[in-house]
C-alpha cells in the first residue's frame, strides 16, 4: 500500500514540477505582460496542486493534511488577485500611453 | 545530494545578493531584494531555524519589503536625475575599498570562530522548565534575554516617533499617507474582504502557538499589520488619526505592561525583569499580549508612514504612493474594451 502511494507522490509532484517548468519557461520567452501571467498563473495552480497532492499521503495526520490544502487555498487565492492586479495596471499603462 | 541543494541555493543567494546591488533601476532591486528574504528564509528552514525563516519571511522578506517599495513610489520622480549622475573615481575607489574590508574582517571573524563554537544552548535548553514555555526561542526570548526583547519594542515606538516627525507642521495630528481609494467591485477589494477573517485566526494562531512551537508575536503581528494595510488599500477603512487617544495608548501599551512587569520582579524576584517561582508563564503571557497590539500598530503606522493631509481630509482617489501599482482604480471606461 505503501509503495503505491509513494509511487502516487513521485508521479503527481513530478507532474507539478512539469508545470512549474513549463511556467518558468512560458516566463521567459512569451512576448508581453499578459501572456507571461498566464504562463504563470498555470505554473502557480497546476504546479501547487500536484505537489500539493502528491504530498498529501505523506502527510502524518489529517490536520496537517488539512494546513497543506489551507496554503494551496491560499496560493491560488493570492496569486489569482496579484495577477489580476498586475495585468490592470498594464492596461491602465498602455491607455494612458 | 542535500549537500547539492544547499550548495545550488547557497549559490542563488549569493548571485540574488550581488543582482539586487548592481540593479540600477530601484523597483528591480528591491524585487530582488524580497525574493532574496523568502530564499533565505528556506535557507533557515534547512538550518533547522523555522523561527528565524518565520520572522525573515514575514518581517525581512514582506514587511522591509513593502517600506521600500514606498520609498520606490517616493522616490520615482527623482530616480532618472539619479540614473545620469555618476559618482567620481575617488567616490568608487572608496566604496570598494570599505565593503571589501567590511567583507573581509566579517569572513575572518566567522573563519577564525573556535570549534566548536562558544553557545549557551545547552543551560537554555536546561533551564527551558522553569519559565514553563516548550518553544525555546520564546523562552529566550521573553526569559533569558528579556531586556533585549523590551529594548525592542521600544525601539520601534521610537523609529515610529521618527517617522512621525517628518510631518508638516499643519498636518500634525491628521492621517498618515494618501487616502486609498479602489475599485470597490475590483479584485483588491474582494480580497480586502476574504483575506482578513483568515489572517486574522492565522495571525492569533501563530502567537498562541508561539509559547511551544515556533511562531510569536513578531510574525503574528506583522501578518495583523498586513491585514490592517490590505484593508486601508482596497479603501475599505481609512489609516487613523494619530493623534487619537486609543492609537497612541496602544502603541505605549506594550513597553509600558514590560517595564511594569520588571520592576515586579525586582522587589518580588530581586532582579529587573525576574519573574518569581511559578509566575513565568502567566507573566510572560501578560507581556506577549500587551506586546501584540504595540508591534501590530507600529509595523502598520512605519508602512503608513508620516502624517501627510489633515484629520478629515476628504478621499483622494488616484493619490496612492505606497502600490501605486495596483490600488488606483480604473480610468473610466478603461475596464471595457
Amino acid at each position: 500500500m505503501s509503495v503505491v502511494l509513494d509511487v502516487f507522490s513521485i508521479v503527481a509532484i513530478v507532474a507539478g514540477l512539469v508545470f512549474f517548468l513549463a511556467g518558468t519557461v512560458g516566463l521567459l520567452r512569451f512576448p508581453d505582460a499578459y501572456t507571461r501571467l498566464h504562463a504563470l498563473t498555470k505554473a502557480d495552480n497546476l504546479g501547487v496542486a500536484l505537489v500539493v497532492t502528491g504530498l498529501l499521503p505523506q502527510m502524518d495526520g489529517v490536520l496537517a493534511a488539512l494546513k497543506l490544502v489551507l496554503v494551496w487555498l491560499l496560493v491560488m487565492l493570492s496569486s489569482g488577485a496579484v495577477s489580476q492586479l498586475i495585468a490592470r495596471s498594464v492596461r491602465r499603462r498602455e491607455c494612458s500611453e | 545530494m542535500t549537500a547539492i541543494v544547499s550548495l545550488v541555493v547557497a549559490l542563488l543567494l549569493l548571485w540574488l545578493a550581488l543582482w539586487t546591488v548592481v540593479a540600477r533601476d530601484a523597483f528591480v532591486a528591491v524585487a530582488g531584494f524580497v525574493v532574496y528574504g523568502l530564499l533565505l528564509s528556506l535557507v533557515w528552514v534547512r538550518l533547522a531555524g523555522i523561527d528565524v525563516a518565520l520572522t525573515e519571511a514575514a518581517i525581512g522578506g514582506g514587511l522591509t519589503g513593502a517600506l521600500l517599495l514606498g520609498a520606490v513610489g517616493r522616490l520615482r520622480g527623482t530616480e532618472a536625475a539619479a540614473w545620469s549622475e555618476r559618482s567620481g573615481a575617488c567616490t568608487r575607489a572608496f566604496a570598494v575599498l570599505l565593503s571589501v574590508s567590511v567583507a573581509t574582517v566579517l569572513a575572518l571573524c566567522v573563519l577564525t570562530l573556535p570549534e566548536p563554537p562558544p553557545t549557551l544552548a545547552p543551560q537554555a535548553a536546561e533551564n527551558l522548565a522553569a519559565t514553563g514555555v516548550g518553544n525555546p526561542i520564546t523562552g529566550v526570548l521573553l526569559a533569558f534575554r528579556a531586556l533585549d526583547t523590551l529594548l525592542e519594542a521600544v525601539v520601534l515606538v521610537i523609529a515610529l516617533i521618527g517617522v512621525w516627525s517628518l510631518a508638516p507642521d499643519r498636518f500634525w495630528g491628521g492621517r498618515p499617507g494618501p487616502r486609498y481609494g479602489a475599485d470597490p467591485d475590483g479584485i483588491l477589494t474582494y480580497l480586502a474582504r476574504v483575506l482578513p477573517p483568515i489572517g486574522i485566526v492565522v495571525g492569533l494562531y501563530l502567537f498562541w502557538a508561539g509559547a511551544d512551537h515556533p511562531g510569536g508575536k513578531f510574525q503574528s503581528a506583522t501578518i495583523l499589520a498586513a491585514m490592517w494595510m490590505l484593508v486601508q488599500m482596497a479603501g475599505l477603512s481609512d489609516a487613523p488619526r494619530i493623534d487619537s487617544r486609543w492609537l497612541r495608548a496602544g502603541i505605549v501599551v506594550g513597553p509600558l505592561v514590560f517595564v511594569a512587569v520588571g520592576v515586579l520582579g525586582a522587589w518580588q524576584a530581586g532582579a529587573f525583569l525576574g519573574y518569581p517561582d511559578g509566575w513565568a508563564k502567566p507573566m510572560i503571557v501578560v507581556i506577549e499580549l500587551a506586546l501584540l497590539p504595540t508591534l501590530v500598530l507600529v509595523l502598520a503606522l512605519l508602512l503608513n508612514g508620516a502624517p501627510a493631509r489633515s484629520a478629515d481630509s476628504p478621499p483622494a482617489p488616484g493619490e496612492t504612493s505606497l502600490s501605486a501599482r495596483s490600488t488606483r482604480p480604473m480610468p473610466a471606461g478603461g475596464t471595457r474594451q
